[in-house]
């Protein structure tokens, strides 16, 4: 064994910043992708398969020609995308703790939010990966934005705020709950039917009465609304308002309580 | 968060604990434990599963908030100061804290990045580490695919990457094979007399024998006895036989004839006909043992030696507490 005594003493460098230690965790984000790109495969295969599903298998029915259809749907799936990402992310927290990591990193005197802070920064380049995978999928099939680039990029935006609000459900989810598979089949439980009872994939219109009046408050509709609006120039303030209605709540109630249960733990 | 000026005094312990006591739920893991690590020591808790070795080193290491007492590690007080406390120790918890995903190389990166070195100085130090800890050749594989050893040395690597004044083990050496168990102790002696001062803990007797200049025995989260390797022996005693009947039924006989010779304490092992008991000297053993070969009871085995850590117990508590005796019950 090469001798430890050689090992130089090395003091304690200046502290760095939260944003510094932040940008830290978001390139282990960064590491991970290379290291494991199955994970991409999770993230974008299920919103893939459903692509070609509901197009080509629903598409004539739904809207008359699958062209059509995928116009409506491609937007939605990226909210559905986006959403389902935020699972994983929580499986990653959770994980993380499992592992004992954040025994390490809670015995560096940095800034104790930085590894949640970094975790967002990982999850929003995930929502950018995952995003532009779908959409290229999706330009491939036929789909054209028609507010064009700009458009796009806007909606974009949209899906990372979308993203970061709901990401919170899970960090919570992921602090409360001892196992990774667990925050995953709590995840998805309540995520199914929440992307499902949405006009992700149909036009509420020909929904029974109850269900319509969900479909139409439904967070999930509101961001794909907006997101539709982006992505065809068509989009009106009061629809992003309306979009960003459970993202802002979330983080405002539950990035304290990610807090507080974060300094329990 | 202002880390003060330690106001720790040269001869000032590196660690002082009082009274520090935690309970989960019903169960009171760390009882009120008093602890005064010198600077520069090697220091072993000792103790069985569940004594509360883990969840008194997770309170000194800023991972768990105390109920009651306090503590000061290298002058920062753990309540008052808990970032500064950090910005003083490393802990090597008893599982790996490692980012499996990643390869040795970037844990050792990352870490470096979070406390604060620039990108050049991070890739220099985890060089250095991984050099100095046998793990070059296996510094650009995933951390998934090392073998325990492997991961135990990238652990304390980890813990290495900024000097600390006080570094905890957790049973620094659990599962590991005898070899690479040589090979942490070496570490851990290089490391102490560089200047760090080390609490690490234990369920081996022998580990704190062979590192420790002082031993605190804890069991049911609480000390119950301090001492040198030396000193523990001594209240125990170390000429201690062991005996292995052939025949399990002659157990009751063999330990009055032994009882009889050697005196009280005789031991009833947790499995099988072993016997142990205080000899002394080989010359009493000797008559012993041919007491009980001359009464026709068969011997599989014997042996001198240390005693062991339930021994310890025995001699420690009189016996009343003694795992050996719970686990007979
Ligand atoms: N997070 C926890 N929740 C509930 N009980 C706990 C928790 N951590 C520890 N305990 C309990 O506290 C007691 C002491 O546990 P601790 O892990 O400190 O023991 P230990 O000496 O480290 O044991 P081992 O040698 O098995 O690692 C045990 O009875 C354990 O069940
Ligand atoms: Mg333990």
């Amino acid at each position: 064994m090469t001798d430890i005594a050689s090992l130089k003493r090395m003091e304690r460098p200046a502290p760095p910043s939260g944003l510094s230690n932040a940008l830290v965790f978001g390139w282990r984000a960064v590491l991970k992708f290379r290291h494991v790109p199955e994970q991409l495969f999770d993230l974008v295969m299920t919103p893939i398969m459903f692509t070609l599903l509901f197009t080509f298998v629903f598409g004539g029915a739904l809207a008359g020609s699958p062209d059509d259809y995928l116009q409506f749907f491609l937007p939605g799936i990226l909210v559905q995308t986006v959403v389902f990402n935020a699972v994983y992310s929580g499986m990653g927290l959770s994980t993380d703790f499992q592992k004992g990591l954040f025994d390490r990193f809670r015995t560096l005197p940095v800034w104790s939010l930085a590894p949640f802070a970094g975790l967002m920064v990982g999850d929003i380049l995930r929502h950018l990966i995952a995003g532009m995978i779908i959409l290229a999928i999706g330009l491939m099939l036929g789909y054209r934005p028609e507010a064009g680039i700009l458009g796009v990029a806007g909606a974009f935006v949209l899906l990372l705020g979308i993203g970061f609000g709901v990401g919170w459900i899970f960090l919570v989810l992921g602090l409360l709950v001892r196992t990774p598979t667990t925050v995953m089949t709590l995840g998805f439980t309540f995520l199914f039917p929440v992307t499902f009872a949405s006009n992700i994939m149909v036009d509420p219109a020909t929904m029974p009465d109850w269900l319509r009046a969900f479909v139409e408050v439904n967070p999930v509709s509101l961001m794909t609304t907006a997101m539709r609006g982006l992505m065809a120039g068509t989009v009106t303030a009061a629809e992003i308002g309306r979009a960003l209605i459970a993202p802002v709540a979330l983080t405002v109630l539950l990035a304290p309580l990610t807090l507080i249960l974060y300094r329990r733990k | 968060m202002k880390d003060g000026p330690s106001t720790l005094a040269p001869d000032d312990p590196a660690i002082r604990v009082r009274g520090l006591a935690r309970s989960f739920g019903a169960t009171q893991a760390v009882a009120g434990i008093d602890l005064d690590v010198p600077r520069g020591m090697i220091f072993a808790i000792l103790g069985p599963n569940g004594a509360g070795k883990t969840t008194l080193l997770r309170m000194l290491a800023t991972l768990l908030e105390p109920d009651a007492g306090e503590a000061t590690v290298m002058g920062h007080d753990l309540r008052r100061a808990p970032h500064a406390v950090r910005g003083a120790i490393a802990m090597t918890g008893q599982f790996a804290s490692l980012d499996e995903d990643l390869t040795g190389r970037e844990n050792l990166i990352m870490l470096s990045r979070l406390w604060g070195f620039g990108r050049r100085a991070a890739r220099e130090r985890a060089a250095d580490l991984l050099a100095a800890f046998d793990l070059a050749d296996a510094a650009n594989r995933q951390v998934q695919d090392y073998s325990g050893g492997m991961r135990r040395r990238l652990d304390i690597a980890a813990s290495l990457i900024v000097t600390p004044g006080v570094l905890f083990l957790d049973e620094p050496t659990t599962g590991l094979d005898p070899s690479a168990r040589q090979k942490v102790w070496r570490l851990i002696r290089r490391l102490a007399a560089s200047g760090v001062t080390i609490l690490l803990t234990t369920q081996y007797l022998e580990e704190a024998d062979q590192l420790a200049a002082r031993i605190a025995v804890i069991d049911h989260g609480r000390k119950i006895a301090e001492g040198t390797s030396r000193e523990l022996k001594a209240a125990t005693g170390s000429g201690f036989l062991h005996v292995t009947l052939a025949d399990a039924a002659e157990l009751e006989r063999a330990a009055g004839m032994l009882a009889a010779r050697l005196g009280a304490g005789v031991q009833r092992g947790a499995e099988g006909a072993v016997l142990s008991v205080m000899a002394g000297s080989p010359e009493a053993a000797n008559a012993a043992l041919s007491e009980l070969i001359a009464a026709g009871i068969g011997l599989a085995d014997f042996s001198m030696g240390t005693p062991t850590l339930d021994e310890v117990f025995f001699a420690l508590t009189g016996g009343s507490d003694a795992p050996a005796e719970e686990a007979a019950q």
